[in-house]
């Protein structure tokens, strides 16, 4: 049972010393409450208070890490039930399920296309996480040998059967693959297995009580990397289910529920199996199964997790610089943005769709776009001549044109005389960037000339 | 110990409003929406019921579209020049549930159409379909300032809403509004102070809460949808706590922010990364909708019929786990 801020508080030093980062032993109380802080960061609570404690300071949800290596996949660490009240850690994992019964050239295909499946955005390269063999004709620990082999990616194995999850197991557990699933029918195999070859192991109860029971049971034999199915199917009982076992976990901190979960995407056709994968990514799984493999598909899938579980307080950056678009040189435009990666990425881009060669100067407004930043004062006449000469652009180009944002077109002006630079007003917003160049930007540089 | 489900206790709901007028209101629609009304964060039925379905508004543009992508000029192309057989085949052939409809035509930097050619459309699209609309202008102030009081004349006690009120410019919408019996949209930038704020300004000018639809803005999946999906969530939470300025049901746009994204329309032969192009835009749309759902939206704004459908069949699907 969750400790409210004031059972903790009772066992805290009651001296405000401060030293845990935070000024008063009552709002460490609440911050240790919520799960925010953890009690080592307290130099001086006691061994008893601490023992007292222990239980409340845990992280409400377990961190679970199936594989090894680079593609070890961590999921689960959760501390909230809404991003913006902190941020959602450890991105879920995509697992892309492949049936044993594919034939083996088919099989090794997709498995290939899996792991070698990537996108970039905002200036980073994002991929798959997991194989998921599901066991449809008995024929796991074969293929199993087979996908150790093909699959850079951590597997999954799918099948209710301890006799096929052994041969399996045999065959590749060193590459700690995660099991699926313990049953009431199979727990008592299937936790063996999972102690015996130390991988971690999916529970899956009929309905949220056996669950309950059954987790408790696991905990109980000495297992602690489990994930969680409640066996819902449907996008009405997944998504409740998913929020009452994530909030008995933060909430009530809820043992049994202290793990990160697994759903499983459904639907008909490819539309479909996007929207259930996007509730998934929103509400709440660490693991998120689909038999999905299409590029438009995945993109979207994959652009889901990375926004939902973008840290709200820190937005994604870029540094602050000079970079290039194209091929540019000393007669190409310089274009000037912020630093909000999304901002500088659309530009980029837009610059690109309109083939351009060109300069874009990134000024550091903390990651906000051009309007916040303009508003908070950290995009101004001053900030952005700085960083012209400091970037090294003046050393790269011979005329000193500016284009200016059009949304920022008042600092205009004050950029001139700031910067010594000539200053166009570019388009207000970055799409606009293509048809500029194409149709107004030479007329408008004619008169610097 | 055994497991109990941990039900939050909110202490309000949601405010329950109704768009469009029939003949026993005072209007002509032949069909009217109610949404809001829900008792717990979206689609928990366990915690409480939700007892209007959200619904999705089709968007018509009062003239042709120039740079709609093939995948979504298709379905459109033969009623395009005609914003009443547009509004007609919306719901007609795919189902809208009402209309949005925006007179982009008004733009000084376009058309720069009077008034009483918006007038004039409004009323077209009135006598051509029986749903309720919502009609918002063209998003220059002192122009949309200009319109608004005869596009709202136009349609005077057919209960529309008319869009959309910011902190900067809401006294003339309002007062529209108000003189006309129609509802307002409450717009703001992704900021949910300045969302409270104009509920408080256009309340304090006599607007009752419950002709107010919220729209915190929107991006498309990727172009930051994170940002409007967690404003939605915290208005959400906020309405259930008894925050009665931001407790009126809430309109996402989905279908221009979706389709302004490159992935929803450069070709595959541009972005190979992307894959097939043919469904991607439809995928883009039907992704962003998903997001704004789960989050707490009530009424979405889209564009392409086949997302329309898949989001539809979504709502089903979360509806059917409450018990009647």
């Amino acid at each position: 049972m969750a400790l409210t801020a004031m059972d903790i508080y009772k066992n805290l030093p009651k001296t405000n010393c401060g030293e845990c980062g935070v000024p008063t032993c009552l709002a460490f109380a609440m911050k240790l409450a919520q799960g925010q802080a953890s009690l080592d960061q307290c130099p001086h609570v006691t061994e008893e208070a601490a023992a007292a404690l222990a239980g409340s300071s845990a992280p409400p949800m377990k961190t679970v890490t199936i594989g090894t290596g680079d593609h070890a996949l961590e999921i689960g660490g959760q501390t909230v039930l809404f991003r913006h009240e902190e941020t959602f850690y450890h991105p879920c994992g995509v697992a892309i399920q492949v049936n044993t019964s594919l034939p083996e050239g088919e099989m090794t295909e997709r498995i290939k296309t899996a792991c070698e499946m990537e996108f970039d955005r905002v200036g980073m390269t994002f991929g798959l996480d997991l194989i998921a063999l599901y066991d449809d004709d008995g024929r796991l620990p074969e293929v199993a040998a087979v996908a150790a082999e093909e699959s850079s990616l951590p597997l999954m194995l799918m099948s209710d059967d301890p006799q096929a999850m052994r041969g399996a197991l045999e065959v590749c557990a060193e590459g700690r693959p995660l099991i699926c699933a313990a049953t009431a029918d199979n727990f008592e195999e299937m936790t063996s297995l999972a102690k015996e070859f130390e991988c971690p192991l999916v529970i899956r109860g009929e309905g949220m009580e056996q669950l309950y029971e059954l987790s408790e049971k696991a905990i109980e034999a000495g297992i602690e990397d489990l994930v969680l199915d409640s066996s819902a199917r449907e996008p009405s009982a997944v998504l409740q289910d998913q929020t009452i076992i994530r909030r008995a976990a933060i909430k009530e901190k809820a043992e049994p529920f202290g793990f990160p979960t697994i759903g499983f995407v459904g639907g008909d056709d490819e539309v479909d199996k996007v929207i259930s994968g996007c509730e998934l990514i929103a509400k709440y799984p660490g693991i998120v199964v689909t038999d999905l493999i299409t590029r438009d598909a995945l993109l979207a899938l994959v652009t889901a997790r990375l926004n939902i579980y973008t840290d709200p307080q820190k937005p994604i950056q870029v540094e602050s610089g000079a970079y290039e678009v194209g091929e540019p040189d000393a007669s190409s435009p310089v274009l000037i943005t912020t630093n909000f990666s999304l901002t500088y990425y659309t530009v980029e881009a837009d610059a690109s769709a309109g083939n351009l060669d060109a300069w874009i100067v990134v000024v550091d407004t903390e990651g906000t776009s051009v309007l916040t930043a303009w508003a908070a004062e950290d995009f101004t006449a001053e900030t952005i001549a700085k960083t012209i000469k400091e970037c090294g652009i003046e050393e790269k180009v011979e005329k000193k044109i500016a284009v200016l944002p059009g949304g920022v077109a008042v600092l205009s002006g004050d950029l001139e005389q700031e910067s010594g630079w000539n200053v166009v007003v570019g388009p207000r917003e970055s799409a606009g960037i293509p048809t500029f160049f194409k149709t107004e930007y030479e007329q408008r540089i004619a008169d610097f000339n | 110990m055994p497991f109990t489900v941990p039900k939050e206790r909110w202490t309000a709901e949601v405010q329950t409003t109704t768009i469009g007028a029939t003949e026993a209101d005072g209007g002509t629609r032949t069909s009217t929406v109610t949404i809001g009304g829900d008792q717990s964060l979206p689609f928990l039925h366990f915690e409480g019921r939700t007892p209007y379905r959200p619904v999705i508004a089709l968007e018509v543009l009062d003239e042709a579209p120039t740079q709609w992508p093939d995948a979504l000029a298709e379905h459109y192309r033969d009623v395009w020049d005609d914003p009443a057989a547009w509004a007609q085949k919306a719901v007609d052939e795919f189902g809208a549930d009402l209309i949005c409809l925006r007179l982009v035509s008004a733009d000084p930097q376009g058309t720069d159409a009077s008034a009483d050619d918006c007038a004039a459309t409004i009323t077209s699209v009135l006598e051509a379909v029986g749903v309720p609309l919502i009609i918002w202008g063209c998003g220059d102030d002192d122009k949309d300032n200009a319109i608004m009081p005869f596009c709202s004349q136009a349609a005077a006690g057919e209960r529309v809403v008319l869009g959309a009120a910011t902190e900067d410019n809401y006294k003339t919408i309002c007062a529209s509004a108000l003189a006309d019996g129609h509802l307002i949209i409450n717009q703001s930038p992704l900021d949910i102070n300045i969302q409270k704020q104009v509920s408080i300004l256009v309340t304090d000018m006599g607007m009752s809460t419950d002709n107010i639809i919220l729209y915190q803005t929107t991006g498309g999946l990727g172009y930051g949808v994170e940002y409007a999906y967690s404003i939605i969530e915290r208005t959400r939470l906020a309405a259930l706590g008894g925050d009665k300025m931001l407790q009126m049901p809430m309109l996402s746009i989905v279908g221009s922010e979706a389709w302004r994204v490159k992935e929803a329309w450069q070709s595959e032969e541009e972005a190979p990364e992307w894959g097939p192009l043919e469904k991607r835009g439809i995928i883009w749309e039907a992704a962003t909708a998903t997001f704004f759902l789960h989050a707490g939206s009530h009424l979405l704004v889209m564009w392409h019929p086949e997302a329309v459908n898949h989001v539809r069949q979504h709502i089903d699907e979360l509806l059917a786990g409450q018990q009647t």
